[in-house]
């Protein structure tokens, strides 16, 4: 039986697979001859194709950011974000979401076939920086004859490629959207990096990232990187509100050797699994890579005000309070660079309990309306 | 158009650099901005100012006044503009300091405790003035901090920082006759342009 879907959904949307055949030379040095994007739109190019909007997804999304797919009921990572009068308009704006290289969902990655060797690339896949990201989007542009984008739109890493279109691109965005991201990571969120793709490089299933040659997954290890990630999106208050100490089996009776299981172990272990099954653990290794790499001002003599401007948008950041991943001080320091580049900047710290996801869950009126109102006020 | 408002734009030069501390809606800085051609940023800490002044197209950013503005350097703007806000602060002279730091010019409005209606509020009812420009209890009031326009005069005295204008706002019709030779009594609203050591 169909599911209903609400109405203010995009409703059915269809990804699309768009092969560039222009080789592309890599950050790393290395060259992709040819690569494939998977791509999903939603709403319509304007005959000025001037309200095209690109969303950038963070370390585990992908292109399907909204509606629903033929016959799978899940509705995209962003879906409370856009769509009809939602803050990304699928009314008003032309909406592009894609699977990043790299990624596992479609578009070229370490689980793809390498063309020379007719085998999975595996750990042989070239490492990717969020600037060639950028400029594998670019080309996404150029495809869709998108000259400028009203605005580009991330969180998280997504953020970061954000602003890296503002420097790379000036000219082709008109609006950066900066959510819960930084200029670069801090020590301890390396730290968590390193602890999850150690967790991964460890599994005896890894086989130094070629396991699908061996045809095989390192399970266990993206389990449990999974778990370490989950743990730092989230807040302590707000998964104390959620979980709390609630069992989910066994007692603290005495006289009894139940084994307890907490509700928070049961839901990660859940998650970790389940993320286990359908994501690539070598892209994990490369999202997490290309996150602690990433330092937007280094080739601008490590100074952010510098780095903006050379950027000629204008910037909505947004933070959140109670994320310690990407916390509001990191905003505050690109907010901080951008004044001092005299760039037109609004800057919002949103109360919230839910941590780093903060900016993927729906309910949080503040955070919307901020988002709606500076989206309503691009002009197209 | 705000009496007091345009006021503020006449101490402000066109295309020039401007910081409102606590903008509230940002009205003020849209007019500057539309008049002026300000490019102007916009501090405020209160959620639905905030969303206003996005509606406005104003720059606000979330950022608390009584924090500091350690993340402005010196002589970062040409005017920075307090409006209504010095007596609701902790630290008035901190961050009228700060000020002095970050602008050339600094402007500052204020409600004039001196005005005679306050005075004869506490004189004859022996209670805190509550009036139509001050709708508080003295414990519910945000603006903890009063001062008279002479008050300012003498704290910026302390502070070193000079005086390059200074006027106050009468509405009623016996105010306007006096605001002139009384200020301190008659008048309501109390602006002041100082700058501090260049």
């Amino acid at each position: 039986m169909k599911k209903t879907f609400p109405e203010n959904s995009i409703g059915l949307v269809k990804p699309e697979t768009i092969t560039f055949d222009e080789p592309i030379m890599l950050s790393c040095g290395r060259t992709l001859d040819s690569y494939q994007l998977m791509v999903e739109t939603y709403g319509k190019l304007n005959a000025e194709k001037s309200n095209a909007i690109l969303i950038c997804h963070a370390l585990s999304g992908h292109h399907h950011a909204a509606g629903y797919h033929e016959g799978d009921e899940k509705l995209g990572w962003w879906e409370d974000y856009i769509g009809p009068n939602k803050p990304l308009d699928t009314n008003r704006f032309f909406i592009v979401s894609l699977n990043n290289i790299g990624g596992c969902h479609g578009s070229t990655g370490p689980a793809s076939i390498n063309p020379n060797t007719g085998l999975p690339w595996g750990a042989a896949f070239p490492h990717i920086r969020v600037r060639d990201w950028v400029h594998t989007q670019a080309r996404l542009a150029d495809y869709l004859s998108i000259e400028k984008w009203a605005a580009v739109v991330g969180g998280s890493l997504g953020g970061m490629q954000a602003m890296r279109w503002a420097l790379e691109y000036p000219d082709r965005i008109q609006h950066c959207i900066v959510i819960a991201s930084a200029m670069k990571l801090s020590a301890q969120n390396i730290a968590f990096n390193e602890t999850a793709r150690q967790a991964i490089q460890s599994d005896l299933n890894f086989h130094k990232g070629d396991y699908l040659a061996h045809e095989t997954i390192p399970e266990r290890g993206l389990s449990v990187a999974r778990m370490i990630g989950h743990i730092t999106y989230l807040s302590d208050d707000g998964m104390g509100k959620k979980f709390g100490r609630e069992l989910r089996s066994g007692s603290f009776e005495q006289g009894t050797e139940e084994p307890v299981e907490f509700q928070i172990e049961s839901y990660l272990r859940y998650q970790g699994k389940n993320f286990s099954k359908t994501f690539d653990a070598n892209t994990y290794i490369l999202m997490t890579k290309a996150l602690d790499y990433f330092d937007l001002a280094r080739e601008y003599d490590d100074d952010a005000a510098q780095a903006f401007l050379h950027a000629q948008c204008k910037f909505l950041v947004m933070s959140f309070t109670s994320d310690w991943r990407f916390s509001p001080e990191r905003s505050r320091e690109i907010t901080n660079a951008l004044m001092k580049a005299n760039k037109d900047v609004v800057y919002a710290e949103i109360e919230s309990q839910y941590g780093h996801d903060a900016f993927l869950i729906p309910g949080q009126d503040r955070y919307w309306n901020i988002f709606k109102s500076y989206m309503d006020r691009i002009s197209i | 158009m705000r009496l007091d408002y345009s006021i503020v734009a006449n101490w402000v030069q066109p295309n020039t650099q401007v910081l409102d501390l606590g903008c509230g809606d940002g009205s003020l800085l849209k007019q500057l901005q539309n008049e002026l051609g300000v490019h102007a940023y916009g501090l405020e800490i209160n959620a639905d100012h905030i969303l206003k002044c996005v509606q406005n197209g104003i720059n606000v950013i979330e950022q608390d006044i009584e924090k500091g503005l350690s993340n402005f350097e010196d002589k970062r703007f040409d005017t920075v503009i307090m409006s209504q806000a010095i007596q609701t602060l902790q630290k008035p002279d901190q961050a009228l300091a700060e000020m002095l730091r970050i602008g050339r010019e600094c402007i500052v409005t204020f409600p004039n405790f001196g005005h005679w209606k306050a005075r004869l509020h506490l004189a004859f009812n022996g209670r805190m003035p509550v009036s139509d420009l001050l709708p508080y209890e003295w414990y519910n009031t945000p603006n903890i901090h009063f001062c008279t326009f002479k008050d300012f005069d003498v704290m910026c005295h302390d502070m070193n920082a000079t005086i390059i204008n200074r006027q106050v706002i009468a509405t009623h019709s016996l105010g306007k006759a006096f605001q002139g030779l009384h200020p301190n009594l008659f008048g309501e609203t109390a602006l002041y342009r100082v700058r501090g050591k260049q």
